[in-house]
């Protein structure tokens, strides 16, 4: 499987099931409407006479020699032969968790999956005595993988921030005699931040998650307090100070929304960097289309117009020497994750689960509080392995929109729990998302395409 | 290559051959969390 598209002015050609990346010219572009295995030892009259009208015959009998010649390599129409690995990781352990410290939230942005931070289910605060059933859970769970990951996630984690540091105090505890190592992550708004709170994160938290929405009247359009107050003034000085006194050894990044509101986002990811952030994940936001904030199909054409703004912007940053890293637009073309776990992404039901407040366990955070997709309880022991089964067994080839699309090793086919949620079933791909995600991908590789030009010239 | 310019050395097939060792984070794809592409992501494999 192929794809190709035209961009920035470049002409590029993605081998999908390789993962090679070519940069052609107009004639190979053309030329491949026209030609794929099995070839011929020399370029069909056929082929010839329907190209020399634009092109000379020379030239198109070289090319195909150039094509036929990276078809031999296997870098050019590779074979899709990894539906046998699909079934290699069924019954992972689970190495990673999401903890719902607090399902309460100091903020009311109107867009949150999490209904304001409730899940819909009241609000609550996760006790110490769950959060370290949650890590024996884990540890029990986790085989033999030595690293696990844990998210302390909300609502807002920070109203529950004694109960935090004290389950990072057992699983510290229980390290060394469960010979595994924690790595803890905080996702916060900012609110209640002090600054204890950011020297602790600073010392504890091997990532932490800010969470702003860029220009001060984006932000504070749809993060606002109860009273409808924004909160941009109170999150932005301590996010800072946080990110100051941050070692280089340990991860953060802000990470933002945008909405029908704000289709023009290249202008909060740029006021976020000229903030002084460096790290940036901004993302659209996924809600009912009959939100007046929500993205719909007739957004795409200005979303995608936006991303090559936003790829020209952070090109020009780069030019002038200066880093910054958008998350959507970092992609390794040379080193990233063996196939086989491109196959299956975020893992959810199967590596990764989510823990809400009252010790019932999920696939991931956002099925949290879907009665059908309970997987279990940590206070009854209880465990769905069949659930988990099927999670596993979630992966490209099972997903039939996957299947036949050429960005599958990129995507890893999206999110199951928006499948579910947005398209019925979390087999099926989310379509709004796809258009998306693949416009990203194009930007992306065409981005690290011309860098590692650049490097090689 | 006069008209193709290929610009990585393609390793899917090679990667899937030895690879599937789990140790890599998890990586949740969606709007409300990272949504890291995987394929940013880095092999933790021991050698
Ligand atoms: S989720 Fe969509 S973009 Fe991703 S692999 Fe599946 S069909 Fe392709
Ligand atoms: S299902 Fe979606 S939200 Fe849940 S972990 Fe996977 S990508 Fe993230």
């Amino acid at each position: 499987m192929i794809h190709k598209y035209k961009l920035s002015g470049y002409n590029v050609l993605l081998d999908t099931n390789s993962g090679g990346v070519h940069i052609i010219d107009d004639l190979t572009y053309d030329m491949l409407d026209n030609v794929q295995p099995p070839f011929e030892d020399k370029c069909p009259d056929s082929i010839i006479n329907k190209l020399s009208k634009v092109y000379d015959k020379e030239e198109i009998a070289e090319c195909y020699n150039e094509i036929v010649s990276l078809y031999n390599d296997k870098i050019l129409f590779a074979e899709d032969d990894y539906e046998k690995f699909a079934l290699t990781s069924v019954a992972s352990p689970i190495k990673a968790m999401c903890l719902h410290i607090a399902h309460d939230c100091n903020l009311r942005c109107k867009y949150c999956f999490a209904s304001t931070g409730d899940y819909k289910e009241g609000r609550m605060l996760m006790s110490l005595e769950t959060g370290k059933k949650a890590i024996d859970f884990l540890i029990e769970k986790s085989g033999d993988r030595k690293f696990l990951e844990v998210d302390f996630f909300g609502g807002e984690p920070t109203l529950n921030f004694e109960v935090v540091k004290q389950i990072v105090e057992y699983a510290r505890s229980r390290e060394s005699e469960a010979n595994k190592k924690f790595r803890f992550t905080i996702t916060t708004n900012g609110i209640l931040l002090t600054d204890d709170m950011i020297e602790y994160i600073n010392k504890e938290m091997n990532n932490v998650v800010l969470s702003i929405d860029g220009r001060k009247e984006v932000n504070d359009r749809l993060r606002v307090r109860a009273d409808g107050s924004g909160s941009y003034d109170t999150i932005l000085p301590k996010f800072k100070k946080l990110i100051a006194a941050r070692g280089n050894d340990k991860d953060w990044y802000v990470r933002g929304t945008y909405t029908k509101y704000n289709l023009d986002f290249s202008n909060d990811v740029m006021h976020l960097f000229d903030q002084g952030f460096e790290q940036i994940s901004v993302e659209p936001v996924m809600a009912d289309p009959k939100m007046p904030y929500a993205i719909t199909q007739a957004d795409l054409p200005r979303i995608f117009d936006e991303y090559e703004e936003l790829m020209k912007k952070i090109t020009e940053v780069r030019k002038a020497g200066k880093f910054i890293n958008f998350f959507h637009f970092m992609l390794d073309l040379d080193q990233g994750p063996c196939a086989i776990k491109r196959l299956r992404g975020c893992g959810c039901g199967n590596e990764y689960v989510a823990i809400a407040p009252n010790g019932d366990v999920y696939p991931c955070h956002q099925f949290v509080g879907i009665e059908d997709y309970k997987m279990g309880s940590l206070h009854d022991g209880s465990f769905n392995d069949e659930l988990k089964n099927t999670f596993a067994a979630a992966h490209v080839y099972s997903k039939p929109e996957c299947k036949k699309c050429w960005a599958k090793f990129f995507c890893s086919g999206g999110c199951n729990a928006n499948n579910y949620i947005y398209a019925g079933d979390i087999h099926n791909a989310y379509k709004l998302s796809c258009e998306i995600q693949k416009k990203r991908l194009e930007c992306a590789i065409l981005m690290k395409a011309l860098t590692m030009l650049d490097t090689a010239e | 290559m006069k008209h193709i310019k290929t610009i990585n050395k393609a390793n899917l097939k090679k990667s899937a051959a030895k690879g599937g060792c789990g140790k890599c984070q998890a990586s949740c794809q969606s709007a409300c969390k990272t949504s890291c592409t995987v394929a940013n992501q880095k092999c933790e494999r021991e050698a």
